[in-house]
């Protein structure tokens, strides 16, 4: 047996007719790696055209890749699905336990089909699958106490991922997101609202597998390669310590900081909120995803007085990184740190996706003040820049949805635009809500082209801060090429699912090394050619169910605040869009 | 002296769980089966995790209701496992107090820490290292 042999066991479930099946795909594997390449091939095979995101025939696909269980930062789970937020593709990826969980049940990829009429939890193991009874869970306020349920009731303990939604989720907010090991998540492009639409509350995977290797030497000479430099180097240091929230200050600084929807990219607050505040006053914890040294995870005390009782207090930790700092934060005008952790308290157990919601709050504050929409439509609740209690009454009726207004916010804030108006101000690229950056146009083309929206982290606005350092400039055609090419090597590696914060310790030549031991030969050529292959795998896929390139809107608010490389002019966005349509 | 692998502040680990999957590198293979190391959450993750390792117990319970003498206790502290000789029947298992005896459902055979120090360099926050075991101690960590 070789780990290979149990990659390739592919679990099918189906929940209208709640029975599961494993077959053997090595080809899948063999062809595509695993993660991106063999989600997007799953998904062509199970996903009919036109098919309802939230309908039974859309498929939800999980898939791992043949590093997992075997080197460290092979740490992530790649889903796909039809997003019910944009239309096409659904990609989104989460760490925490559940690769290495779903590698050690023994399995490569999951696929669920079909619908439960009764809300089922799924329990996946090396003997296969149990459905649950999940009525009792199914409404459930928060998605805390769902996690600490199936932590009691499940066996597993620190081998398991436990995979939740909240009621966002079950009420099928479009942007609701999936919750694993509490402080992860699935969280864009709405596999929350699928996963509700489907019955499906919850998955617990739990297992415990040999792997063994096709060169046992060379396999430990190059798991310690790969563990000194993402541990001995100055590689990850930066994760390791301030975390992704280190981003802050120096996006402000420069000017690139997305603030108050989007009005300016400064805010005169970031001090108060930056990486290094929180972490010199508010930081309780740093904790790793399975198989990762790096420990990139930052949870914030969040200390809370009861209001009817002196001396009574709760305490909480409350998971932070860049994207939400914005969304919650700054996007918010938010500048008070309780107030900000206490807005993600609620993102988190009502299980909605922090950046969505944010932008969405964002607009819906704008629209208030414009007059597009009255207190009436917001429930009575007074948004304004900066009001943390407004925005915690507004998330939570995202999701009860009293008004019609919440429901059209409820899916999304293009759409909401598209009803009240406002468009100029809805920050959504191709359907999806902006993440943390205005750099320049890279990070805004980027988003546009959307070939990995599940993701934060975006060559776009790497490209900007380098342009912005050497004070060098681009053509529209060099910048999608630069784009494409940064792509399609990242495909490779969430083929591969290596955590991106780690594509400087998996570099090619890695890559090929690693690979070989687990007897998997390749050139970094053939690599290279992968990645271009799943790349256009996904375009087709996007394209079949209607994403056009030159039909993208793009929002006249980048244009009208100014970024670090100036302003972001339309024709020059819609040129380089036009050439990574080529390019690909 | 003898040596033992000894947890040296559980609020120092972050649960990468990198030190389990190196005492299943012993074996030159991937994944979980192998590991003598067990980390889990504390009741959630908020609450940190807990590192489970033999103590190499000075009078090791797991020996004591061994009824083939698989187990056989090492001097200075601590078993060794003689594999030929166990009949599989978990009585190990179910006396260690702290669930430092492992199973190995593929050998049926329980997998009990060598006190190799394997595992202690890979764990980048100091969590756990290979110590000597103090004369019959009873103030353990």
């Amino acid at each position: 047996m070789t780990a290979d042999s149990l990659l390739e066991r592919v679990l099918y479930v189906d929940l209208s007719e709640r029975r599961y099946s494993v077959q053997r795909r090595p080809e899948l594997f063999q062809d595509a790696l695993g993660g991106t390449g063999v989600a997007i091939r799953l998904l062509q095979e199970e996903c009919p055209a036109g098919a309802d995101p939230l309908g039974p025939e859309n498929p939800m696909i999980m898939a791992v890749g043949p590093l997992v269980g075997l080197y460290p930062l092979a740490s992530k789970t790649v889903a796909m699905f039809k997003s019910p937020l944009t239309g096409n593709l659904g990609e989104s990826h989460a760490g925490g336990r559940s690769a290495v969980a779903l590698r050690m049940a023994g399995y490569g990829a999951l696929v669920v089909r079909g619908a439960s009429k009764l809300p089922v939890y799924l329990v996946i193991d090396e003997q296969g699958v149990s459905f649950r009874d999940a009525s009792a869970l199914w409404g459930v306020r928060s998605s805390y106490t769902v996690g600490s349920v199936l932590r009691d009731r499940e066996p597993g303990t620190g081998l398991r991922s436990i995979m939740r939604i909240g009621r966002a989720g079950e009420r099928q907010v479009r942007y609701a997101c999936v919750i694993t090991e509490t402080y992860r998540h699935f969280g864009r492009l709405g596999m929350g609202a699928v996963w509700g639409s489907k019955g499906l509350k919850a998955l617990v995977i739990r297992g415990k597998q040999s792997l063994p290797v096709a060169d046992r030497r060379a396999y430990r000479r190059a798991y310690d390669a790969v563990y000194d430099a993402a541990t001995k180097s100055s590689l990850m240091q930066k994760y390791h310590e301030l975390g992704t929230a280190m981003n802050v200050a120096p996006l402000n600084e420069l000017g690139g900081l997305p603030t108050r929807n989007l009005q300016t990219a400064r805010f005169e607050g970031a001090d108060a909120i930056s990486g290094e505040r929180l972490a010199e006053e508010y930081l309780g914890r740093r904790v790793a995803c399975a198989h990762c040294p790096v420990a990139c995870i930052h949870l914030a005390t969040l200390r809370t007085a009861y209001p009817n009782e002196p001396y009574f207090y709760k305490t909480q930790l409350v998971g932070y990184d860049h994207e939400p700092i914005f969304a919650a934060g700054t996007m918010l005008g938010l500048d008070n740190v309780n107030g900000l952790l206490r807005l993600l308290d609620e993102i988190e157990i009502l299980g909605l996706d922090a950046m969505s919601a944010g932008v969405s709050l964002a607009w819906a504050t704008e629209a208030l003040e414009r007059g597009l929409i009255s207190l009436e439509e917001t429930d009575g609740v007074p948004l304004a820049f900066g009001d943390a209690q407004s925005y915690v009454a507004a998330a939570q009726r995202i999701v009860s949805q009293p008004t019609a207004f919440y429901s059209a916010l409820a899916q999304g804030v293009e759409h909401a635009a598209s009803v009240y108006g406002g468009a100029d101000a809805a920050l959504a690229f191709g359907g999806n809500e902006m993440p943390g950056y205005h750099t320049g146009p890279g990070c805004h083309v980027g988003w546009l082209a959307g070939a990995r929206h599940s993701h934060l982290d975006n060559a776009g606005y790497s490209v900007d801060l380098k342009l912005a350092q050497s004070g060098a400039s681009m053509t529209p055609t060099e910048l999608a090429e630069a784009l494409l090419r940064e792509e399609r090597w990242r495909q490779v590696l969430t083929s591969l699912v290596v955590c991106l914060f780690a594509r400087n310790v998996y570099d090619p030549q890695t890559v090929v090394d690693t690979l070989a031991t687990v007897g998997h030969a390749c050139t970094a050529d053939d690599l290279q050619r992968m990645g271009a292959e799943i790349l256009q795998a996904k375009y087709a896929f996007k394209e079949r169910e209607g994403f056009r390139m030159e039909d993208l809107r793009i929002p006249e608010r980048i244009s009208e605040t100014p970024s670090p490389l100036g302003q972001v002019g339309p024709a020059y966005v819609r040129e380089a869009l036009a050439a990574y349509r080529q390019g690909l | 002296m003898a040596k033992r692998l000894s947890v040296i502040d559980n609020d120092l680990c972050v649960g990468c769980q990198s030190c389990m999957f190196a005492c299943a590198r012993r074996f030159s293979e991937g994944g979980l089966a192998k590991s003598c190391i067990h980390v889990h959450s504390a009741g959630g993750i908020d609450k940190g995790f807990v590192v489970v390792v033999c103590r190499a117990c000075a009078d090791p319970p797991c020996a004591r209701v061994c009824p083939t003498d698989a187990l056989l206790p090492r001097e200075g502290g601590g078993v060794r496992l003689q594999p030929k000789e166990c009949i599989g029947c978990g009585n190990c298992v179910r006396a260690c107090p702290f669930g430092a005896v492992m199973w190995d459902g593929e050998q049926n055979k329980p997998h009990i820490c060598v006190y190799c120090g394997y595992c202690a360099p890979y764990c980048p926050y100091g969590v756990i290292a290979l110590e000597e075991i103090q004369e019959a101690s009873h103030d353990r960590r």
